[in-house]
């Protein structure tokens, strides 16, 4: 339970307040414990597939250095800085709600959701380059070198990996919308903005995530054929 | 806050000397920096919501680091 005073008559509340909490402060604190547990959920889902590639690393680390070659080390850098700039951008969102710039808000959720798309949209580049040059596992799979079963299982885990993270991606972006579109209708405030907080925290997470995979996927090698 | 995007910039350079121990350290440093302040891990009030956080990091900590050790001391190379 809060310390805080509750300063408004019992029948007079927030209206964004639900009724089995006692105040809006033991619902937002809730709330960020709730949105914390789903984050660790989320830490569940990605660490298998981090192990998944640890391992495969460990037994096959030649095959890795020669997939990683294969990865255009340009794009994933420019996406890593997209995706931290649309991390700061989505933190400054959070503090406009914090302070009831409701506009700011809007425009920073916009932003936000532009520097998602265009980090998905230098990703579907990437995917068509991997796919026209035969590095799709499966049948069309063609590798030139030495042990391509193995390179072919760190693409697996390469498309795996950055498939799910694109997937978190567009569910992040259309999370933003949403929250943008409630923004614009003034929903949120300094008395009110969970929700912002708490997209604001997936939002990070899913760039988390990118932060990991960038160097794991891209940084193996001293030489970059791309 | 630009400070972040500064080190996605040095990461690049560690094209000539590299290491996968210094890359996965400024990764560490990132996510760090990203979870302090843009999470506001910094800020949390509750003292439960911190151990939740802990418990899932120290679970991910198992995951690898006892997997790893296990793959290590088999005999095959």
């Amino acid at each position: 339970m809060s310390n805080s005073p509750i300063v408004v008559a019992h029948d007079e509340h927030n209206p964004a307040l639900r009724h089995h909490f006692a105040d809006m402060e033991q619902q937002r604190e809730a709330s960020e414990m709730g949105m914390w547990v789903f984050l660790i959920t989320e830490i569940m889902f990605f660490g298998g597939m981090f192990l998944a590639y640890i391992v495969y690393r460990y037994l096959y680390y030649p095959a890795w250095v020669a997939g990683s070659e294969h990865m255009d080390f340009w794009w994933g850098t420019i996406n890593t800085v997209v995706l931290i700039c649309s991390s700061l951008t989505m933190a400054l969102a959070v503090r406009s709600a914090q302070v009831g710039q409701r506009k700011m808000l809007v425009m920073l959720l916009i932003v936000t959701m532009l520097l998602g798309c265009v980090f998905l949209g230098i990703k579907a580049v990437e995917y068509h380059g991997h796919w026209v040059e035969h590095q799709f596992p499966g049948p069309s799979f063609h590798f030139e070198g030495p042990d391509p079963q193995h390179v072919e299982l760190f693409f697996s885990l390469y498309w795996a990996m950055t498939g799910f993270h694109a997937l978190h991606m567009l569910i992040g972006v259309v999370l933003v919308g949403f929250i943008a579109f409630f923004g614009w209708h003034g929903k949120y405030g300094p008395d009110y903005y969970n929700p912002v907080e708490n997209t604001g925290l997936y939002w990070h997470f899913v760039d988390i995530v990118w932060i990991y995979l960038y160097p794991l996927l891209y940084l193996i090698s001293h030489r970059h054929l791309h | 806050m630009v400070l972040t995007v500064v080190t996605a910039a040095a990461s690049r350079i560690d094209l000539r000397q590299y290491s996968a121990a210094v890359a996965l350290a400024i990764a560490t440093t990132k996510a760090l920096l990203v979870a302090l302040f843009f999470m506001g891990v910094k800020y949390i009030s509750q003292k439960m919501t911190i151990v939740v956080i802990v418990a899932g990091l120290f679970w991910l900590g198992i995951l690898l680091v006892l997997s790893m050790t296990d793959y290590a001391w088999r005999a095959f190379g």
